[in-house]
């Protein structure tokens, strides 16, 4: 058994400690741990955070392996601090059969870079007729227990409440891809007065309101927990905010890139700025940064999109829509949360590890840095500030809004059940 | 400094008003025996149609023919680009014919932005209209059309619009005509209001230069020009209003409204007209309808704009925006 | 017709005053009288800016002299000029042909200073587009020399051998408020052509 002692880390943000990991679990954590035998890692001030989990992650794999798969998805989280994924079900075919989630998650075993959690799709090819074999999926070695069509919306509400009712028997949850179709039928960016100016067909935030609206209501109606993806406007937050203060089961995550980007960068008409639910206003961001920091938004989830540059290559209605965001989702997040002061280590160890990893019911993932633990950790350099060089990236995808942007933060080291899977900032 | 023009809101007035005197100067060439002239000799203009408009593409060939160009037409249809070659391959192509300049027209708001910014070709854009976004060369020719008829050929030499009243009227949520005359006359100082149905008005049209009303009556007799925008009656399928007799009632141009209009006004219309929609074929046919001469209007305009972006080493043109950046 | 502005006019030497180029342009009148036999044919076309003005100064001393109105007009040469790729576009002056146009007629080509020939052959290209012309005869104020071109001139108000160094400017009491002809020398750093 190997073990690896990590000399002076800041756990959590905190005072430098030292960390000994001893095979898969840790076996040590305090100050001035003996070294003997172990491999040292110098962690000279770095954070040292569990490792993340994202709950909204397209590996593309199986049928658009172009953009992604498995394995350079789960490369691209290792170097992002991730040790689980959850990977969306909209892939080719659909994830919406035991035998496909099986699949998904054994290609994940195999590379052991990061986690595979699949999620599976709440209805049958996400065409929002018919519920999937949401049971066999959950009763696959997949283990799935995140439901979601996401990429398009479970608009059908007597579908959505049967979801959500349904999977309380094995303790699964649906994730809501929350966009009201007709309101959004020919779509391209936020509809406002950029929209207006631009001549893009406008996707209003009451499309992903009224669909929160009724989601939220539908849960506490028949007592389920629903989850919303990606949330995007201030209307969301608010709605967000008042079902909790009613009790009623609800969490939501946001994107990094609606955490710091906003409808102005369309007036480029770079496609690399399309994504869907699109980019908001300055006063959406702010709201979403605020609800973050008070929970109202319980976790970050990079809604990872990988595409093939021809995709975006292009005029902007012809352009498909999303963004690459594993390897720059903490940096996004030092950038609008920590560096701003609405969030500490700490707090940023919750919203992108310990509750995501508790939303998704990831076992072994999102727990303490503490002796017996497992040993899913990620090192981040906080220090460091420089341009996102894309050529860099290990996704097969080069479709990023941030390109030649400065960030803040590095991740150096990723730890999955104590085996490295990125060092000095390589991937092993 | 940019070389093309894709927005009515680049120009500054300057510039605007430059690009008027001098189609002044060029419509003077079709009153002579030989309608040509020399300048653009060995410079190849390719109009790249990816949407249908026989009357804009014919316009922008006739200016460049008469300015000496060499022109290619590509259109869409039929071509490679229906089996699925992208816009970036096809304007590579052409530039690898050499082409000087392109002229676009894309059902794709921002295709020609897109052409001109990403670094694919060197030519110079022409924005020729693009989805619902911008018409450019459309409002210059509308603004030569109202400073000729309100102000003189010659008198109206070096001036501007200041201090005209403009009303716009119809869907302007789907018009590019619309948004390229908002920014144009508001940069030439005239004072503009639009007056649609609330559906035929995008959401956002608050922050536009220009006043917004939903009553056409009320409208009427203080303008100095009053544009229809056309109404396509498949509009009335996604509820924008209700039947085309109610939109024609409420917002339609006919003669008893036209009776309204101050004895100086004039009655403007992009084309192609939907008689019986947004105008009646009285008013159309009224010698207060300036849409043939605006037909005429705009082969001087787009001389003027091809003489000024591809006539020199660099373009006349300045563009306010970019400066800012 | 090139580039008048700029040249530093304090530094610059007079080699015509008002009252001398009033002279010159009586004798050129008399000139295109006697060559044209009663100039009743002639059509005066100045080329812009100053050219013009120039024009209309020798139709009013031709009508003095012969009792008849002499049409004069203008003729932009803008478009036709071999140089358009080396500049920014220019704004286009006024092409003013009179009325009963130049077919047939002796057509007289009016410009401030003659030096490379280029402009005055783009007005010979300018012309051919709109008529044809019985003869077409030139008259300048001043010949600074310097041909690059097989043109001279029918009417010359003042020869004036120059160098390359130096520069020509025309000043007309209704472009710039006296009239005057000022020899200088060229700026170090002037780009563009100067006459």
């Amino acid at each position: 058994m190997s073990t690896t002692l990590i000399r002076g880390a800041k756990v959590l943000g905190g005072e430098p400690q030292d960390v000994l990991i001893d095979g898969e679990t840790i076996a040590e954590v305090g100050c001035g741990l003996s070294a003997e035998g172990a491999e040292v890692v110098e962690a000279g001030g770095k954070v040292l955070l569990p490792g993340l989990v994202d709950l909204h992650t397209h590996l593309r794999e199986p049928g658009r392996e172009d953009s992604e798969t498995v394995l350079t998805g789960t490369r691209a989280a290792a170097a992002g601090g991730y040790t689980a994924v959850f990977a969306m079900a909209n892939t080719f075919p659909v994830a919406d059969t035991a035998g496909v989630v099986e699949q998904v998650w054994r290609l994940g075993r195999e590379h052991g870079y990061c986690d595979v959690r699949p999620v599976g799709a709440v209805t049958v090819g996400l065409e929002g007729k018919q519920l999937a074999e949401l049971g066999a999926m959950h009763d696959s070695a997949a283990g799935v227990t995140v439901f979601s069509d996401d990429g398009t919306c479970v608009h059908d509400a007597v579908i959505m409440r049967r979801a959500l009712e349904y999977v309380k028997a094995f303790d699964g949850v649906v994730a809501q891809h929350a966009q009201e179709p007709r309101l959004t039928e020919g779509a391209q960016m936020n509809e406002g007065a950029v929209s207006a100016e631009l001549g893009l067909g406008g996707w209003p935030a009451v499309a992903e309101e009224a669909i929160i609206a009724r989601d939220v209501l539908l849960a506490g109606h028949v007592g389920s927990r629903v989850h919303i993806c990606h949330l995007s406007t201030a209307g969301s937050v608010e709605i967000v905010r008042w079902a909790k203060s009613r009790g009623i089961q609800v969490t939501a995550e946001v994107t990094p890139h609606h955490l710091l980007l906003t409808d102005e960068l369309v007036r480029t008409y770079n496609p690399v700025y399309k994504v869907n639910p699109p980019l908001r206003t300055e006063r959406d961001v702010h709201a979403l940064r605020e609800a973050l920091a008070d929970g109202t938004i319980d976790i970050v989830a990079t809604d990872h999109a990988p595409h093939p540059q021809e995709d975006k290559d292009c005029e902007w209605p012809a352009a498909a829509m999303g963004m690459v965001g594993l390897e720059t989702a903490l940096s996004v997040v030092q950038e609008t949360m920590v560096d701003t002061g609405l969030l500490d280590w700490a707090g940023v160890a919750d919203r992108m590890s310990f509750a995501p990893a508790r939303i998704g019911r990831a076992t072994g993932h999102g727990r303490p840095v503490s002796a017996g633990e497992p040993a899913n950790l990620t090192l981040v350099d906080t220090s460091y500030r420089g341009p996102v060089d894309p050529a860099r990236f290990a996704s097969r995808s080069r479709n990023t809004p941030y390109e030649g942007r400065e960030l803040p933060g590095r991740v150096t080291h990723t730890w999955l059940r104590g085996k490295a899977t990125l060092v000095d900032g390589k991937l092993t | 400094m940019q070389r093309h023009l894709i927005s009515a809101a680049d120009l500054t007035r300057d510039d605007a008003v430059l690009i008027l005197d001098t189609a002044e100067e060029m419509a003077r060439v079709a009153d002579r025996p030989i309608k040509k002239l020399p300048t653009l000799r060995g410079r190849t203009v390719v109009n790249l149609f990816f949407e249908d408009s026989t009357r804009t593409r014919i316009s922008f060939e006739a200016a460049e023919k008469r300015l000496s160009a060499d022109v290619i037409n590509f259109s869409a249809k039929g071509s490679s680009v229906s089996k699925g070659e992208s816009l970036k391959d096809t304007a590579q192509t052409l530039e690898a014919m050499g082409v000087d300049a392109v002229v676009i027209r894309h059902s794709a708001s921002g295709a020609p932005y897109r052409l001109a910014t990403s670094g694919w070709i060197d030519a110079v854009v022409i924005n020729a209209g693009d989805g619902t976004h911008q018409h450019p060369t459309q409002a210059l020719l509308d603004a030569f059309t109202l400073r000729r008829r309100l102000i003189g050929r010659d008198a109206g030499l070096g001036q501007d619009l200041s201090g005209k009243r403009v009303t716009i009227v119809g869907d302007v949520l789907h018009s590019r005509v619309a948004r390229s005359n908002v920014d144009l006359l508001h940069t030439l100082g005239a004072e503009v209001t639009l007056v649609a149905p609330p559906t035929l008005l995008p959401v956002g049209v608050e922050s536009w230069p220009c006043e917004v009303s939903y009553d056409l009556d009320a409208a009427l007799p203080k303008c100095d020009a009053v544009m229809m925008l056309r109404v396509q009656r498949e509009r009335m399928n996604a509820a924008f209003f209700p039947t085309e007799r109610e939109y024609s009632r409420r917002y339609g141009l006919d003669a008893d409204r036209m009776a309204r209009l101050p004895e100086h006004a004039l009655v403007m219309h992009p084309g192609p007209m939907v008689r019986g929609m947004e105008i009646t074929a009285e008013v159309a046919d009224s010698g207060r309808c300036t849409a043939v001469e605006q037909v005429a209007n705009g082969v001087s305009i787009r001389m003027a704009v091809l003489y000024l972006l591809l006539g020199g080493m660099e373009p006349a043109v300045t563009h306010s925006r970019s400066e800012e950046k | 017709m090139d580039t008048h502005a700029e040249a530093d006019t304090s530094a610059a030497r007079p080699v015509l005053e008002g009252p001398d180029i009033q002279r010159v342009l009586t004798r050129i009148a008399h000139e295109i009288v006697e060559r044209a036999k009663g100039a009743d044919d002639v059509v005066l076309l100045g080329i812009p800016t100053r050219g013009v003005h120039l024009a209309r100064r020798l139709a009013a001393k031709l009508e003095q002299i012969t009792e008849r109105p002499v049409p004069a007009g203008s003729l932009d040469i803008t478009m036709y000029r071999d140089d358009l790729r080396l500049q920014p576009p220019r704004a286009l002056a006024r092409t003013e042909i009179p009325g009963d146009g130049i077919d047939g007629r002796l057509v007289v080509l009016v410009d401030d200073v003659l030096f490379s020939g280029r402009t005055i052959r783009a007005a010979l290209d300018a012309l051919n587009d709109i008529g044809r012309p019985r003869a077409v005869q030139l008259a300048v104020l001043v010949d600074r020399g310097h041909r690059e071109l097989p043109i001279r001139a029918d009417y010359v108000g003042k020869n004036l051998p120059t160098s390359l160094r130096e520069t020509v400017k025309v000043q007309l009491a209704e472009e710039d408020g006296r009239d005057s002809v000022l020899l200088g020398a060229k700026p170090a750093a002037q780009g563009g052509r100067l006459h």
